[in-house]
C-alpha cells in the first residue's frame, strides 16, 4: 500500500467520522399513502443538499400512526421531529401549544401561494402549525363509457337526484357492475368522512349551537335514507367493510359506474394499475340545492412537535418537502400527474399542470368546501367532514359502527339513528359539553 | 429434603422473578387504578381532575359492555371448542401410521407461526373478502352469491381466523400425549373386545384430560386479550357486534384518548380475567397436581 | 393370513395419508397462498379467477418493499429482541422454577397461578401508563426496554414451563449430588440444567416465537431504531391502492425466519412442549 493511498483512505475516514458527528437525525412519522411512500424515496435529494442531516422514516397504516403521535404528542414523548397529521388534529393541537409555528419560512417558500381553504384550516390565530403535503377534497369519478352506454350524461355540478338515477342507470350486477360505490367501513376518516360531508348537503348537521347531537332531525334521517337506499340497490356487496382502499380496487378493477371520493383518487383510477384509465371523468360532489355540496376538505401535513432539539433541522425538511421546488422534482421525475396536488395556487396556474384532466375539477373541490362554515344552519364548530374536538374521534367511530350496521342489514335505520343520538348525548355530557 | 437452609434458598432464588413480576404488575396497576378515577383525556392537558368513580359508572353503563362481555366470552369459548376437538381429531390423526408423517406435522403447525396481524390481513383480504378473495372466487365459481363473512358473521369470522392459529398448539400438545399412552393398555382392552369408540371414550379422553386442561389454561390467558385480529378485520363492528371487552378498553384509551375511561375500563377488565383465573385455578386443581 | 392382514393396513395406511395430506395441505393453504401471491403483480392477485401456478413469476414487490423499508434492521431488532428476552427471561426463571419444583411450599400454586394471571392484564389498559414510564426512564424506541417488557410479559409462561420438566426429574438425583458436596450452584448448573436440556430446549423456542410475533408493545413502544418487524408489515397493511401482492411479499419476509427456525427445530419444541400434561 503505498503512502498516498494510505493518506487518502486516512483522510476519507476522517472525513466520513466528522461528518458523522455533525449529523443530526431527525425521526419523521408519516403515513403510508402513495404521495409520502414518494417523498420517503426521495429523501437522498434532500440529504444531498443538506449533507449535515439524515433521515429517519417511520412508515405506517394510517390509524397505528395517529395512535403512536398522538400518544408521543401528548405524553410529549419526544420521539419524532416531524408528524404526519390532518386537519382534524391541527386546530387541536394548535390551540394546546404542542406544535412550532411555522410562520418564520423564508420569504421563498411564499405562504401566501399556498391555497386559502387549505391555509385557513391549518392556520390557528394567526399562526400556521402545519406544512400542507397534499390537500384534497372529494368528487364524483365516473366511468364515461357506462354512463354512454346508459344514454346519460353527467352534469359538472350534479345533484343527489342525478347521481341516483345515474347509478340506476349503470347497475349490471349480473356482469359485476355496481352504479355507485361509497365508504362504509366504521371509521371516523372512513364512512363517517363521507356521510358527514354528504349531510351537510341534505341540511344536517352534528350539533346545534348549544351543542345539542342532531341525530333525530329529519335531515340526518333524509341523508342516511337516500344513502341505504343507493348502497343497497345499485352498490357492491361487502359494502360495510368497504374503505377508501377496497373502492378503489373495485373501481379499478371496473366494478364501480361511479365512487365518490378523495380527489387523490384521481391520479390512481387514471394511472397504470387501473383498467379503465381511460374511460374516468369527473364532477363535483353532488348537492341537494340547499347551499352546500358534499365535498370535504383535508390536508395531509407536515408538522414539528413543540420541544424537539431539531427544530432547526426539521423546518429545513418541512420546507423542502412542501415547496414549489419539491413538486417540480416530482414532476421532473415521475410526471405532472404525480406531483401532490391541492396545496399551491402557482401549480394550478401552470400551464402543463393544466393539462391533467382532473386538475380543475379537485382546484374546484377544493374552493366550494368551507370548513370555517360547513353547514346550511350555523353550528359551533369548524371542519366540513369532521368536529374539531378531541371527543370527535371516538364518538365519530362508534356512530360510524352504527351506519355501518344498518348497511350491512344488522340495525334499522331508525334505531342506527337513535343509538346515535343516545351515544352522542351521552358523550357529549360526559366530556362536559351539555350541562 | 426442605430443610431451612434450602427454604432460605428456595426464597431467594424465586424472588428475583417474583419481585420483577410484582413490579411488573403493581406499578403500571397503580397508575391505572390512580387515573381511573381521574378526568383525564390526553387531548386535554391541565384539566385534570378528581373524577370520583364516575369513569367506572361511564364504562360499566356503556351500551357496548354487555355486549362485549358476551362476544369475549363467545369469542374464547369458540375458540377453545374448536381448537379443542380440531386438536383432538388431528392428533388421533396424526398418531396413524402414514407415509411422510413428518411434512403433514410441519404443514400443520404452520399457522402457529405466523404474527396475528399478518394473518388477519391475510384472511381479511385474501379470503374473506365478498369482492376479490378466494372464498368469494369460489362461490362464483360454484354459481352461488358470496357470502359477506365480515358483515354478516363477524363475530364467528374472527374466531375462525383466532381458531386457525391456536390450533396447531393444541395439536401439538393433545399429539405429545397421545404418544404416550401406554400402547399394551390399549392392546390390552382391544383383546377384550372393546370397540374403537368405547376404547377412545374410557382410556383415550382420561388419558388426555390434563392435556386438554392444559390447552385450555394457556390458550385463554392469550385469547383473552386478542385484539390485534379485530382491529385489522372488523374494527369491533357492523355496530358493536365484535367488539371484546380489551376492544372495547382500546377504544377508550386509543381512539378517544380519554386515559381516566380506558383505564377505569382496563381495571373492570382486570377484575374480570381474575374471576376467569380463579375459576381455571379451581378447574386446574382439580386436574393438575400443580 | 398375514399377508391379507397386510394388505389392509397398507390399505388404511394410504387412506389415513391421503387424509392427513388433505387437512395438513387446508391448514397450510393460507400460508402457502400469501407466499404465491407475493410473486405476482397487483393485477394478478386479485384477477378472477386466480391462477395458482401459472402467472409470470416476479420478485419486484420484493424488490419494492426492500426499497422502501430497512428490512435488515426491523429483522435484527426482531432477532435481538426476541431471543434477548427470551434469555433472560429463562435466566431469572430458572432458579424460580427451582424453587417451585423441589422446595414446594403451601402457597407453591398460588403463586405459580398469580404469575400466570398476571399476563391476563389487558394491555392497552396500561399503555399511558407505561409510556409514561418509558419517556422518563428514556427507554422509548430502545431495543433494551423492548426486551425488558417482553421479558416481563413472557416470564409467567417461562417459569410455568420448566416448573413442569423440573417436577419430572427426580428429586433424589439431586439430593445424591447434595450428598457428594455439591453446593447449590453447581446442583442447578451440573446436575439440574443438563437433565433439562430438552425442556429449556423447548421453552426457549416456544419463547421465541411468542416475542417474534407479539404486536402491541413492539409497536407502541418503539418508533425507528428498535422497530421489528411486527411495524415493518404496519406500514403494508392499508395504503392507498393494490396492494395485495407488496403485503403477501412484506408479510413472507415477516414470517419466513421464524417458520424456518420453527419447522427446523419441531422435533426440540414438540418434545418438550407438554406443560406437565404428561405423566
Amino acid at each position: 500500500m503505498t503512502l498516498t493511498l494510505r493518506a487518502l483512505l486516512g483522510a476519507s475516514v476522517a472525513a466520513g467520522l466528522s461528518t458523522a458527528a455533525l449529523a443530526e437525525t431527525i425521526t419523521i412519522a408519516t403515513v403510508n399513502n402513495g404521495d409520502m411512500i414518494r417523498m420517503q424515496g426521495l429523501t437522498s435529494e434532500f440529504t444531498a443538499a443538506n449533507p449535515d442531516i439524515t433521515v429517519e422514516w417511520v412508515t405506517l397504516e394510517e390509524n397505528v400512526l395517529r395512535q403512536k403521535v398522538t400518544t408521543d404528542i401528548a405524553t410529549k414523548g419526544g420521539q419524532f421531529d416531524i408528524m404526519t397529521i390532518g386537519t382534524y388534529e391541527v386546530p387541536i393541537w394548535g390551540k394546546q401549544g404542542w406544535l412550532v409555528s411555522l410562520n418564520d419560512l423564508p420569504a421563498e417558500y411564499d405562504i401566501d401561494d399556498l391555497l386559502p381553504a387549505i391555509r385557513g384550516g391549518l392556520t390557528v390565530d394567526g399562526n400556521l402549525y402545519a406544512a400542507p403535503f397534499y390537500g384534497e377534497s372529494s368528487m364524483v369519478m365516473y366511468r364515461t363509457d357506462l354512463m354512454e352506454k346508459a344514454g346519460l350524461t353527467m352534469p359538472e355540478a350534479p345533484t343527489w337526484a342525478d347521481i341516483k338515477a345515474a347509478a340506476a342507470a349503470m347497475t349490471d350486477k349480473d356482469n359485476e357492475i355496481y352504479g355507485i360505490c361509497l365508504r362504509g367501513k366504521a371509521g371516523w376518516g372512513e364512512n363517517m368522512a363521507f356521510l358527514t360531508a354528504m349531510s351537510n348537503s341534505y341540511g344536517a348537521k352534528w350539533f346545534d349551537m348549544d351543542w345539542k347531537p342532531q341525530f333525530d332531525g329529519a335531515a340526518w334521517k333524509a341523508t342516511l335514507t337516500d344513502y341505504l337506499d343507493m348502497m343497497n340497490n345499485y352498490g357492491p356487496p361487502g359494502a360495510s367493510n368497504n374503505g377508501f382502499n377496497e373502492n378503489l380496487a373495485l373501481f379499478q378493477q371496473g366494478k364501480c359506474g361511479m365512487w365518490i371520493d378523495a380527489t387523490v383518487a384521481a391520479s390512481f383510477v387514471t394511472g397504470a394499475d387501473s383498467t379503465v384509465a381511460d374511460k374516468v371523468g369527473f364532477a363535483l360532489a353532488p348537492d341537494n340545492g340547499l347551499g352546500r355540496r358534499s365535498n370535504w376538505l383535508w390536508a395531509w401535513s407536515l408538522a414539528i412537535p413543540a420541544g424537539t432539539q431539531k427544530e432547526a433541522s426539521a423546518k429545513k425538511f418541512v420546507e423542502w418537502a412542501t415547496s414549489k421546488a419539491y413538486l417540480e422534482l416530482v414532476a421532473s421525475k415521475e410526471g405532472w400527474a404525480n406531483v401532490p396536488p391541492g396545496t399551491r395556487t402557482s401549480l394550478y396556474e401552470n400551464p402543463e399542470y393544466a393539462k391533467i384532466p382532473f386538475a380543475k375539477m379537485t382546484l374546484d373541490s377544493i374552493n366550494s368546501a368551507d370548513p370555517t362554515n360547513p353547514t346550511v344552519d350555523p353550528v359551533p364548530y369548524v371542519g366540513v367532514q369532521f368536529v374539531a374536538i378531541p371527543e370527535f374521534q371516538g364518538l365519530a367511530t362508534a356512530v360510524g359502527q352504527q351506519f355501518s350496521a344498518a348497511l350491512a342489514g344488522t340495525t334499522t335505520l331508525d334505531d342506527a339513528l337513535k343509538n346515535s343520538q343516545d351515544l352522542a348525548i351521552r358523550e357529549m355530557t360526559k366530556a362536559g359539553y351539555i350541562k | 429434603m426442605a430443610t431451612q437452609h434450602s427454604r432460605t434458598a428456595a426464597r431467594l432464588m424465586i424472588s428475583p422473578a417474583v419481585i420483577l413480576l410484582f413490579l411488573w404488575m403493581i406499578v403500571p396497576l397503580a397508575m391505572t387504578l390512580y387515573f381511573s378515577f381521574l378526568r383525564y383525556n390526553l387531548l386535554m392537558p391541565g384539566m385534570e381532575e378528581w373524577a370520583g368513580f364516575s369513569n367506572y359508572r361511564y364504562f360499566l353503563t356503556d351500551p357496548a359492555f354487555f355486549t362485549a362481555l358476551r362476544n369475549t366470552l363467545v369469542l374464547v369459548a369458540g375458540v377453545l371448542m374448536i381448537t379443542v376437538t380440531g386438536g383432538i381429531l388431528l392428533a388421533l390423526l396424526l398418531d396413524q401410521p402414514m407415509w411422510g408423517q413428518g411434512i403433514v406435522r410441519i404443514l400443520v403447525i404452520a399457522p402457529f407461526f405466523v404474527m396475528p396481524t399478518v394473518s388477519a390481513l391475510v384472511w381479511t383480504n385474501m379470503f374473506m373478502n365478498p369482492v376479490n378473495g378466494l372464498f368469494a372466487h369460489a362461490a362464483k365459481a360454484m354459481g352461488l352469491q358470496p357470502y359477506d363473512f365480515l358483515a354478516q358473521s363477524p363475530l364467528l369470522s374472527i374466531t375462525l381466523i383466532v381458531a386457525w392459529q391456536w390450533l396447531p398448539f393444541a395439536t401439538l400438545i393433545l399429539l405429545t400425549a397421545l404418544q404416550s399412552l401406554d400402547r399394551e393398555q390399549m392392546e390390552a382392552a382391544a383383546m377384550d373386545g372393546a370397540g374403537p369408540l368405547s376404547r377412545f371414550i374410557y382410556i383415550t379422553v382420561p388419558h388426555l384430560s390434563r392435556s386438554i386442561t392444559v390447552v385450555i389454561l394457556i390458550q385463554t390467558i392469550f385469547l383473552l386479550s386478542v385484539f390485534a385480529e379485530i382491529l385489522v378485520t372488523t374494527n369491533g363492528g357492523p355496530g358493536t357486534a365484535s367488539t371484546t371487552l380489551t376492544y372495547l378498553v382500546y377504544v377508550q384509551s386509543m381512539l378517544q384518548f380519554d386515559v381516566g375511561g380506558g383505564a377505569a375500563g382496563g381495571i373492570v377488565a382486570v377484575i374480570l380475567a381474575n374471576i376467569v383465573a380463579i375459576f381455571l385455578m379451581r378447574m386446574i386443581g382439580r386436574n393438575l397436581d400443580a | 393370513m398375514p399377508d391379507m392382514a397386510r394388505k389392509t393396513t397398507s390399505a388404511r395406511k394410504a387412506t389415513v395419508t391421503a387424509l392427513a395430506w388433505t387437512v395438513g395441505f387446508l391448514i397450510f393453504f393460507p400460508v402457502l397462498w400469501t407466499f404465491l401471491t407475493s410473486f405476482k403483480t397487483e393485477g394478478e392477485a386479485i384477477a378472477a379467477p386466480p391462477s395458482f401456478l401459472f402467472f409470470d413469476w416476479t420478485v419486484e414487490n420484493y424488490l419494492t418493499v426492500n426499497e422502501r423499508s430497512d428490512y435488515p434492521r426491523h429483522f435484527w431488532n426482531s432477532v435481538v429482541i426476541s431471543v434477548g428476552s427470551t434469555l433472560l427471561g429463562v435466566l431469572i426463571a430458572i432458579p424460580a422454577a427451582w424453587s417451585l419444583a423441589f422446595v414446594p411450599g403451601r402457597r407453591t400454586r398460588d403463586v405459580l397461578m398469580w404469575m400466570l394471571s398476571t399476563k391476563m392484564m389487558p394491555a392497552v389498559g396500561v399503555l399511558v401508563p407505561m409510556y409514561l414510564i418509558f419517556r422518563d426512564t428514556g427507554l422509548l424506541d430502545t431495543k433494551s426496554g423492548l426486551v425488558g417488557v417482553l421479558t416481563l410479559v413472557n416470564l409467567p409462561i417461562i417459569v410455568w414451563m420448566l416448573y413442569t420438566y423440573f417436577k419430572e426429574i427426580p428429586a433424589e438425583i439431586l439430593e445424591a449430588a447434595r450428598m457428594d458436596g455439591a453446593s447449590l450452584r453447581s446442583e442447578i448448573i451440573y446436575v439440574l440444567a443438563p437433565m433439562a436440556v430438552p425442556g429449556i430446549a423447548s421453552t426457549i423456542l416456544l419463547n421465541i416465537i411468542l416475542a417474534w410475533n407479539e404486536a402491541f408493545w413492539t409497536l407502541n413502544l418503539a418508533a425507528a431504531k428498535a422497530a421489528p418487524l411486527t411495524a415493518f408489515i404496519a406500514s403494508y397493511s392499508s395504503p392507498e391502492g393494490l396492494f395485495y401482492a407488496k403485503l403477501s411479499a412484506a408479510s413472507t419476509m415477516a414470517i419466513a425466519p421464524i417458520l424456518i427456525l420453527g419447522w427446523f427445530s419441531q422435533k426440540q419444541l414438540v418434545r418438550g412442549l407438554t406443560f406437565g400434561a404428561v405423566k
